[in-house]
């Protein structure tokens, strides 16, 4: 029984993994804590929605974050300290099932962004989270991929020039 | 801009921001040294710098977030290692992806956690 209430307050951390299962699929999957409805909740509820969405971690700054969680209702979010320097994030909901499935567009990049599928499977009071993102084609979701990769050179040879500067040799052997 | 890149353009200038802090303390810089060497748990490194585990931890935290090293809990031991720098590697922006979401999906767990705490108090109070 102390063994138990143990694992109540202090819960182990789930893994989160995202796979590309297909030409044109990402999938991401977690599991949570907690039941469907109280998971659906959070992410349904934009004052809630912001408290995760944008983790403290990440050093991101919130402007503004709309919901209209209904078929066919939009959501809007801008991010950027600098009002002249901001990011969005838009589309619309195209599917609303309460307590296990939301379907959203990402239209920011104009027509050909990926649907977002998520459902919520409840088992034992926790709820399985499976995040799919479905790109029109092989090409969108190849792009998004070497973008990404190409973000991240960039970074990492501006890290090294700064390693360099401080001439440690950090995982150069 | 599709979502991914949109999300990693910003996550990439915080966690280059991190990464600069993180870098600007010696002995953190000399962990980063030890780890391209070989993974390490939060004990042999506390030894090895002559901390405490809790300044080590605190150490490791910040590179952590700085995306600079990874670790990873087996059993009672947290064994860390560099993170995902080989840019050889064509998974590696995926695996970036996945530390988004992932830091993502622990803030979501506190908020479940504050909900559920709610749902107990206002319980009791129905009850009373």
């Amino acid at each position: 029984m102390d063994a138990k209430r143990e694992s109540e307050a202090a819960p182990m951390k789930n893994r989160t993994t995202v796979e590309r299962t297909s030409e044109r699929e990402l999938v991401v999957t977690r599991t949570i804590n907690g039941p469907a409805r109280i998971v659906f909740e959070a992410w349904t509820k934009p004052e809630l929605f912001k408290q995760w969405w944008v983790p403290k971690s990440m050093g991101m700054f919130l402007r503004s974050c709309e919901m209209d969680v209904r078929v066919g209702g939009r959501y809007r979010l801008v991010f950027g300290e600098d009002p002249s320097n901001t990011n969005e994030f838009f589309g619309r909901y195209v599917e609303v099932t309460p307590h296990s499935r939301l379907v959203w567009t990402n239209e920011e990049g104009g027509d050909g962004g990926p649907v977002s599928t998520v459902t919520f499977e409840e088992k034992g009071g926790k709820t399985l989270l499976v995040m799919h993102e479905l790109y029109p084609s092989k090409e969108a979701l190849d792009a998004a991929g070497t973008g990404a990769a190409e973000m991240m050179r960039e970074s990492f040879e501006q890290l090294d020039e700064l390693l360099v500067a401080l001439g440690a040799s950090v995982g150069r052997p | 801009m599709h979502p991914i890149l949109n999300l990693m353009v910003q996550y990439s200038r915080v966690r280059l921001d991190a990464s600069f802090a993180a870098l600007s303390d010696a002995t953190r810089r000399g962990v980063l040294e030890q780890l391209g060497r070989s993974d390490a748990s939060i004990t042999d490194l506390a030894e090895k710098f002559h901390m405490t585990l809790t300044g080590m931890k605190k150490h490791v935290g910040v590179l952590e977030q700085s995306g600079l090293v990874t670790t990873e809990k087996l059993g009672r031991v947290r064994t860390c290692k560099l993170g995902p720098r080989r840019l050889e590697e064509e998974t590696a922006w995926l695996e970036r992806y996945r530390q988004l979401w992932d830091a993502r999906f622990d803030e979501l767990d506190k908020v479940v956690e504050e909900l559920k705490r709610k749902e107990k108090v206002d319980g009791r109070k129905k009850r009373e």
